[in-house]
């Protein structure tokens, strides 16, 4: 077979996003993802619920639902079952997965399903024109908080950890070099994969991560994170994450001046570690790549394990169950005509 | 003076105790030992919906009720013959349902000072004369239960938890019916526990034998009833829960294609729940989900994926599940959706009855969006009601609603088992290797869409809850389109109507006054047109199936009569539909109790607005030669 290139996995529909819109590179990450991968479109779905990000489905050239607000985790848990080999996306945004769908999300997490969970988050509602989310940081100004936002955001990744999810990783739109790679391993993951991607708002939260994205700032604020390797970043990878023993919290080291050994190596399969790291605030660096993983049953093989897929018994065997009565007299009586 | 209970075809009996006394048990128990001796039969399970109440309160009372006899039996019946009552609360809340003459068992130990206290009653009724009027039987059950199971050793408290099978051997006496149904029961349930299986089986001949030898013969006798004229195929025992459950597994094996059931547990509907569980080899998998959205989430997700999703839970679940039925209209998706109502607004009375969820099922949801709407009339019915289901969700691709409720849910009836053969195999649209056709590609008979899934590379394809475009399945905001589509899914569902049996009379005659009911009122309706029409007035009952779309003949067989009757458990919500839908006068009979209609309910009503005597009715007609206008409002 040919290699497949991310053309193959374009729809013919006109994408609809506004120019600018980071939902343009995340789609063509996940088309390249599964151009590397060798996806067959005809066994890949992907589910979404409403928002911008949901639109996603219609430009990908596989089977697609646009579904309703919050609910794309349950309707592809619907899909897995009915149909395990299906290979299952999700795409929500923070508002539809976080908000609304709040529930739904911790509860495929927490099954450890085998979809792969693309949430977009740009701290804001884009479709409904630019109401803060509920992963706004405090004081977002907008058409419903004008004097600025007074809730306290929800943080993704530690949300995924609290529900237990099996695969954490954070990617960012425009990184057209990690995010397919991202993609690449939430597909071949088994269990329920939860990628967050920082997306780029360009109308209501335009550049809210610029200092983690931008290339002038991202290697001071952004730390890439891989399985075994220190925990490094800065434009000459001369700073490292230690762990503070007396208040258990990550904190900066300078390489050069302290040595390497204080630093942290990544372990994916730690949840704690994960938790430390998805918390990662300014002035720290922000977390990218994949933060967890580690193996655990899906829910579809636990669920279908000892049950036939197919129909093996005949109704007719349980209509003969039950409290039998058995009289096969005959029906000679007018009465019994009137009985049934 | 105390009398003999009147000897008669059929017989009605109450059973009354704490919710903890196993009621419910003892019920079901002497259910199968009537059905068993030939017997037809009809229960009512009445329970609080607190697990354990406090003993002895009022509301705490769980009741059993069951009319049996050696004649076709549609209805619980209206006044018990035998109350047996555990406590004074039992005795109390119970009292009322009763006709002077009536027996009353008493567990007369449990009428202590403190007991009555707990009853809220200042003296004692069996000392009292409040029980003048009726046949009192003081038997010291907890007491004699206590000597028959001695010899066991079990503790005080799982002693005393035998008198159900005790209080059943009596009564299983009193109607000469046979104790071994129960017996095995008792064997099997308690396999690993010699002690209580000994215990019960020891309480319910000690019970049976004390009615044999006990010298009450004044109060308490023998009434052996005749068996009823069953036709000759096997029958079972079966409740409305049961039967949906096998309709719905006959239906996936009618139509070759797996269910997915996706619920989350809510009284009354749970028991479908229980009763689909563990039915995989017979093609059907639960999953328990998160919450009602989830589930009905799940199903649609499993009918785009190819097998046949099914949900199901009570009126304040469905109300959850409204935006996603709207997905499924638009998706064009086959679904099913079980609606077992209750008592509602809100959490209303969860364990008690009420037909008030049509308004909901027929116009319940935002926008246009036509959902064909069926309802079942009896436990046995849920059997063909459930197959017709899935087969108007697959002919034309589109989720339906199946209207039960709690009392045809739990309540039992004698069920003639059918020859699965003798229905139709269920069509489905999915390709085949010879569909030449598109996804968009409509039926003309059905109007459905191709069921294209995912795994099949011809037919790769996008939907959504946004318009699409009526050709191409695309998205689409064009101004004609959408009223193409609106136009489409109305018609789809009208469509359903083609396929209908014509709407008959299920006994009377036409001319003068129809009673037309739906759901679970069909036993109380029968029984008391079948008086009516024994008492020479002109009336016929019609019973309705289907909701949405009416039969296409209804209102050409309305126009037949003169005046017609809506009886039903809501404030006139089928009243509503067939004036809107018909343009006729209806007078209507509403019941909100939480209980099912007496049939003298309905009888009075009947013999309030029959407008004319059976004799006239049939001169009428053989003057008019059948001709006759129709009543047309406005």
């Amino acid at each position: 077979m040919a290699e497949l290139s991310f053309k193959d996995f374009a729809s013919d529909q006109e994408v609809r996003w506004c120019p600018g819109c980071g939902d343009y590179s995340i789609l063509k990450a996940v088309q390249r993802a599964l151009a590397s991968c060798g996806a067959d479109p005809a066994n890949t779905v992907f589910v979404s619920g409403i928002g911008c990000a949901a639109r996603l489905p219609y430009y990908i050239e596989s089977y697609g639902f646009h579904t309703i607000h919050g609910r794309a985790p349950a309707i592809a848990t619907g899909v897995k079952l009915a149909n395990p080999e299906l290979n299952v996306w999700v795409i929500t945004g923070d508002g539809d997965g976080l908000s609304i769908g709040g529930n739904h999300l911790l509860h495929a997490l927490r099954r450890n399903i085998d979809l792969n969970i693309l949430l977009f988050n740009n701290e804001i509602y884009g479709l409904t024109k630019g109401q803060y989310s509920p992963t706004s940081r405090i004081g977002t100004t907008s058409p419903s908080s004008p004097g600025g936002s007074v809730d306290n955001p929800v943080r993704p990744g530690a949300f995924a950890v609290g529900a237990g999810a099996t695969f954490i990783a954070r990617g960012i739109d425009i990184d057209q070099k990690g995010l397919p790679d991202i993609l690449t391993a939430a597909r071949a993951h088994r269990g329920a994969a939860f990628v967050e991607i920082l997306q780029n708002c360009i109308v209501y939260n335009k550049d809210v991560f610029d200092s983690v994205s931008s290339r002038k700032t991202a290697s001071d604020h952004q730390i890439r994170v891989e399985h075994g390797q220190p925990l490094l970043y800065g434009p000459d990878q001369d700073k490292g994450l230690r762990l503070n023993t007396k208040t258990l919290q990550l904190e900066a080291v300078q390489v050069g001046a302290q040595g390497i050994d204080e630093v942290l190596i990544h372990d994916e399969t730690n949840p704690t570690l994960a938790l430390m790291l998805l918390n990662l605030a300014p002035p720290l660096p922000t977390a990218i790549g994949v933060i967890h993983r580690r193996q655990a049953e899906p829910f579809e093989q636990a669920f279908w394990n000892a049950k036939p897929r197919e129909r093996r018994q005949r109704v007719v065997t349980l209509l003969h169950q039950g409290n039998l009565v058995d009289h096969r007299q005959s029906a000679s009586s007018e009465s019994a005509a009137d009985f049934r | 003076m105390p009398q003999q209970l009147a000897e008669k075809n059929s017989h009605v009996v109450r059973f009354a105790g704490d919710s903890g006394d196993g009621i419910q048990l003892q019920g079901q128990q002497f259910t199968i030992a009537s059905a068993l001796a030939g017997h037809d039969l009809s229960t009512l399970p009445d329970f609080p919906a607190e697990i354990r109440a406090p003993a002895g309160t009022r509301y705490g009372v769980s009741a059993f009720q069951i009319q049996f006899g050696g004649e076709r039996i549609t209805t619980p019946g209206d006044t018990p013959d035998v109350l047996l009552a555990f406590n004074p609360a039992a005795l109390t809340v119970n009292l009322p349902h009763l006709a002077p003459g009536a027996l009353i068992i008493v567990d007369d130990s449990a009428f202590s000072a403190q007991r009555l206290r707990r009853a809220e009653l200042t003296a004692n009724p069996l000392e009292d004369g409040s029980l003048n009027d009726f046949n009192v039987c003081r038997v010291d059950i907890s007491h004699l239960t206590l000597e028959a199971v001695k010899p066991f050793g079990l503790g005080a408290k799982d002693s005393a938890r035998c008198k159900n099978f005790w209080a059943l051997g009596l009564v299983l006496w009193m109607f000469d019916q046979s104790r071994d149904a129960a017996a095995r029961w008792i064997q099997a349930k308690f396999a690993n526990h010699e002690a209580v299986r000994n215990a019960n089986l020891a309480a319910l001949a000690a019970g049976h034998a004390y009615g044999e030898t006990a010298e009450l013969q004044h109060v308490l006798s023998q009434h052996p009833i005749p068996e009823a004229p069953l036709e000759s195929v096997a029958y079972r025992t079966i409740t409305g829960a049961e039967a949906l459950a096998l309709g719905l597994t006959a239906a996936g094996e009618l139509s070759d294609t797996e269910l997915l059931f996706c619920s989350y547990p809510i009284t009354p509907a749970s028991a479908l729940l229980h009763h689909l569980t563990g039915l995989e080899e017979a093609g059907v998998a639960t999953f328990q989900a998160e919450d009602e959205i989830a589930a009905v989430g799940a199903a649609i997700g499993a009918s785009y994926a190819g097998k046949l999703g099914v949900t199901s839970s009570s009126g304040p679940g469905i109300a959850l599940k409204t935006e996603a039925l709207g997905l499924a209209v638009a998706a064009e998706l086959p679904l099913v959706v079980v609606n077992s109502q209750r008592a509602g607004p809100s959490t209303g009375m969860p364990t008690k009855t009420e037909q008030s969820d049509l308004y909901q099922a027929v116009y319940g949801r935002n926008a246009d969006t036509p959902v064909p709407v069926l309802a079942t009339r009896s436990p046995a019915d849920c059997f063909a009601t459930a197959i017709e289901a899935v087969r108007i969700a697959l002919r034309h691709m589109t989720p339906v609603i199946l209207l039960t409720d709690g009392y045809i849910a739990n309540a039992s009836e004698l069920w003639p088992i059918p020859d699965i053969d003798a229905f139709q195999p269920i069509a489905n649209r999915k390709p085949t290797a010879a569909t030449a056709g598109g996804v968009w590609e409509r039926e003309a008979d059905s109007l459905a869409r191709l069921w294209a899934v995912p795994g099949d590379a011809r037919h790769i394809h996008r939907v959504g809850g946004i318009e699409k475009d009526i050709e191409t399945g695309h998205i689409s905001y064009d101004p004609a389109n959408h009223q193409a589509m609106t136009d489409l899914r109305a018609a789809k569902v009208a469509k359903v109507a083609d396929h209908l049996p014509e709407q008959a009379i299920e006994q009377g005659v036409p001319g003068g006054l129809a009673v037309v009911a739906w759901g679970s009122t069909f036993g109380a309706v029968y029984q008391a047109v079948k008086e009516a029409l024994s008492d020479g007035l002109a009336v016929a009952q019609i019973h309705l199936r289907h909701l949405n779309p009416l039969p296409p003949n209804l209102g050409e067989l309305l126009a037949g009569f003169a005046a017609v009757l809506v009886p039903e458990l809501n404030s006139g919500q089928l009243a509503t539909l067939l004036r809107d839908r018909l343009l006729i006068e209806v007078a209507q009979l509403n019941q909100v109790s939480g209980q099912p209609f007496p049939v003298a309910a309905v009888k009075a009503a009947i013999a309030e607005h029959a407008p004319v005597r059976l004799v006239e009715a049939r001169r009428k007609e053989a003057a008019n030669s059948g001709a006759s206008k129709r009543i047309r409002r406005g």
